[in-house]
């Protein structure tokens, strides 16, 4: 667990005048469960954009697995094993719920159109392999996205099925890092339960590294090895959760001054 | 707390039964019509494509009306443009309205190096994949600066090269390179290209004029890709492409290189418009620029097809194309548009008026509504009824004794059409009682419009009924006659 897997080295980010990330350190080791905090507007989905090539970042770099991410395409960051949610969720909606999952196969496989007009052999193996993948990645939500609902619509999925089968499309990508984007947001206490075993598993069974920014504290308290407070791009906190949970600086980030003076 | 499926106790939370019982709860046509339908769900979809390419292969054997098949041929030839522009527009969503070009560049191509033109005579198997290897390259190239563009932009860029290439190719007779060279003659302008080689393999040659033999040509063409197509669209890219249609960033964000599919899925379009191209240049002997601009309509009509039949469907490009163009020829003669102008109207009254009794008063009132006005007529202006009604027949004889039909129509009914209009937007904007008995004297209006001024006109008549059966068929079913229903946002 000592192993640095992805590094954020000083990483800024502006738009226009706004300036969004601030002077950024953040790493994540192999194998932990890094959680991100701060109030809305804090930077915490900036981060991820950066992190997944969607924004280059002003100054700073970004390593993963020792080599820099900067200069590469959001999809070639996904072949290099690092995979995303998103806190609005942007499935396939009209298409399966199978179809969304081995669609993110792309970037590991192969067959091109000839192949598939022709139906090689090779194309043939490698399709078969593409459904088990995401069969296999649809199971590891039990029944919920089983059976059936492979072949329905994913708009047809209730909203807690659609953060689940947002998450089996991450992983069809086969990624080594998962960066979760409120993975819990909208759900009822069952489900908010539900998920952060879940996010457990992912780590203990699925081998993921996982970067997850949360507002629910309990989610929160309950996953994380290490949680990072962001407060106006700059990270005002670092440790475990009581320690960040505890910051005044955190206390003050999310009630104002006045109610940390009373405290 | 995950939820062992074994476990009859197990919390059944986040298990929607509402959802998995869907099946049985879905509204069932009943009876006969309702058999058929749940067997022709049964039934794969590569069967109706092979039903389909029977039916189109034993119909030259079934007439021997030279215009039959030409029809046909121009039916396959649209058929091959939907399908290539079913990629780009279906799976890709890319909107291309440069579309038609690369057919006129292909069309233009195979007339350049198998015409009299430049003296050249290739042979077909090679000017074939010549072209059509060139036609995907332009596509590559209007694609490559036009790739980060989405929506309404690309499909200003796209509109632009269109234009472009019919304004290059009508004015194409003093080409020179950037003025280094002289003057000569490249495309022959609104000449175009005349008698064009036609398709000859091995020693066998296509008689001029045979459309037959081409309409065998474009049927294969058409029959191989739209297979190699079904095997795409449940193919790896055939998922990116869908995916990238649906939400770009996402697929991007999934490993899926968005940009490199958006060229491939141009230019694949591109390849088959240039197949269609070169079938269309040797078929016609000819090719004009013109055929190709925007003012020839040709975008439009592909597009229509499209959209019709169902854009992402297979089945729907074939359907697309067939009531789109077999409508715009058989409204060429005004005694099938009369049928159909009344059919339309009947079939609308049909779907919309509700309940039964007004939906009868409405249409026995109209028949009143003209016997009456009919009288009073021919009592007080003879001449008013003197006229022919344009179409012979049952339809037209019943007509004569009910529409009025002035000896002079043409002021009085271009006068009515005004009116018509009128009556129409009026009627949008009653409700109700008021808005059934407005319908009376409208459609007897609309009637007495058509027999005067529209039927004797079936140019112009035919656009407006082909305009008018895509309104109906396109509120009937959004999504195209065999697409699925998209779901935007939810």
């Amino acid at each position: 667990m000592t192993e640095k897997l992805l590094d954020l080295r000083g990483v800024s980010k502006s738009f226009g005048g706004l300036r969004v990330i601030s002077q950024l350190d953040l790493h994540v080791d192999e194998g932990e469960i890094v959680s991100v905090i701060g109030p809305n507007g804090a930077g915490k989905t900036t981060l991820f954009n950066l992190v997944t090539g969607v924004y280059a970042p002003d100054e700073g770099d970004i390593v993963f697995e020792g080599g820099t991410l900067l200069g590469l395409d959001p999809h070639e960051i996904t072949t290099r094993g690092i995979a995303r949610t998103f806190q609005t969720l942007r499935l396939f909606l009209n298409m399966t719920v199978k179809e969304n999952v081995m669609a993110a196969a792309y970037g590991h496989t192969r067959a091109g159109i000839l192949r598939s007009v022709l139906r090689t052999p090779g194309m043939r193996r490698e399709e078969q392999a593409i459904a088990q993948l995401a069969e296999q990645r649809l199971s590891f939500f039990g029944q919920r996205l089983m059976g059936y609902r492979w072949d329905q619509p994913a708009f047809s999925l209730s909203y807690a099925n659609r953060r689940r089968l947002e998450i089996a499309r991450a992983t069809a990508t086969n990624p080594r890092l998962l960066l979760l984007d409120e993975p819990a947001a909208g759900m009822n206490p069952v489900e908010t339960h539900e998920i952060a075993e879940l996010i457990g598993r992912l780590r203990d069974e699925g081998g993921y590294t996982i970067l997850v920014i949360e507002h629910d504290m309990h989610v929160v308290e309950g996953i994380s090895d290490r949680v990072v407070a962001l407060d106006h791009g700059v990270k005002i906190a670092e440790g475990s959760f009581e320690r960040v949970a505890t910051d005044p600086r955190v206390v003050e980030a999310y009630l104002g001054t006045k109610a940390a003076a009373s405290k | 707390m995950a939820t062992d499926p074994t476990d009859p106790n197990a919390p059944r939370v986040g298990v929607d039964e509402w959802v998995a019982s869907h099946e049985q709860r879905r509204v069932r046509r009943t009876g006969l019509l309702g058999v058929v339908e749940r067997e022709l769900e049964r039934v794969p979809s590569p069967a109706f494509y092979l039903a389909f390419g029977v039916a189109a292969a034993i119909l030259p054997a079934l007439t021997s009306n030279g215009y039959v098949i030409k029809v046909g041929l121009d039916t396959l030839l649209y058929m091959l443009l939907a399908l290539g522009l079913n990629i780009t527009v279906g799976y890709a969503g890319l909107l291309d309205l440069g579309y038609v070009a690369f057919y006129g560049f292909a069309a233009y191509g195979y007339a350049m190096l198998a015409s009299p033109k430049f003296g050249l005579h290739w042979a077909t198997v090679g000017v074939i994949p010549l072209v059509v290897l060139a036609t995907v390259i332009l596509g590559f190239l209007v694609a490559l600066p036009s790739r980060r563009l989405v929506g309404d932009y690309l499909a200003i860029v796209t509109l632009f090269f269109g234009e472009l290439f019919a304004t290059v190719y009508q004015n194409g007779e003093h080409m020179s390179l950037l003025g280094f060279t002289k003057a000569k003659d490249v495309t022959g302008g609104p000449n175009g290209i005349p008698n064009i080689d036609q398709f000859h393999v091995f020693g066998a040659r296509i008689g001029t004029l045979n459309y037959t033999a081409y309409y065998y040509v474009a049927l294969i063409f058409f029959m191989v890709l739209l297979l190699a197509m079904y095997l795409v669209d449940r193919s790896r890219t055939g998922r990116a492409w869908k995916s990238l249609r649906e939400d770009p960033l996402a697929a991007e964000l999934m490993g899926i290189p968005v940009n490199r599919l958006k060229l491939v899925a141009f230019a694949c379009g591109a390849g088959i418009a240039g197949l269609a191209g070169t079938v269309f240049a040797a078929a016609n002997t000819a090719v004009f620029a013109s055929e190709f601009d925007f003012t020839s309509g040709l975008l439009i009509i592909v597009y229509a097809m499209l959209i019709l039949g169902g854009a992402g469907s297979l089945g729907g490009v074939i359907l697309g194309a067939l009531v789109v163009n077999v409508s715009l020829e058989v409204l060429r003669t005004p005694g099938h548009a009369t049928w159909v102008f009344y059919v339309l109207i009947a079939g609308t009254l049909v779907a919309r008026v509700r309940p039964w009794r007004w939906l009868a008063l409405v249409i026995a009132g109209t028949a009143g509504f003209g016997f009456v006005v009919h009288a009073i007529v021919s009592a007080a202006w003879p001449r008013g009824v003197h006229g022919q009604a344009p179409v012979g027949g049952v339809l037209g004889s019943g007509l004569g004794h009910w529409v009025i039909l002035p000896s002079n129509p043409m002021t009085i009914g271009n006068v009515a059409f005004v009116f018509l209009v009128l009556a129409v937007l009026a009627l949008t904007l009653l409700r109700g009682w008021a808005q059934r008995l407005a319908m009376i004297p409208t459609l007897y209006l609309a009637a007495f419009v058509w027999e005067n001024r529209l039927a004797v006109e079936p140019s112009v008549t035919r656009l407006i009924l082909v305009g008018v059966i895509l309104i109906v068929l396109m509120n009937a079913r959004p999504q195209g006659l065999l697409g699925t229903s998209r779901v935007e946002i939810v």
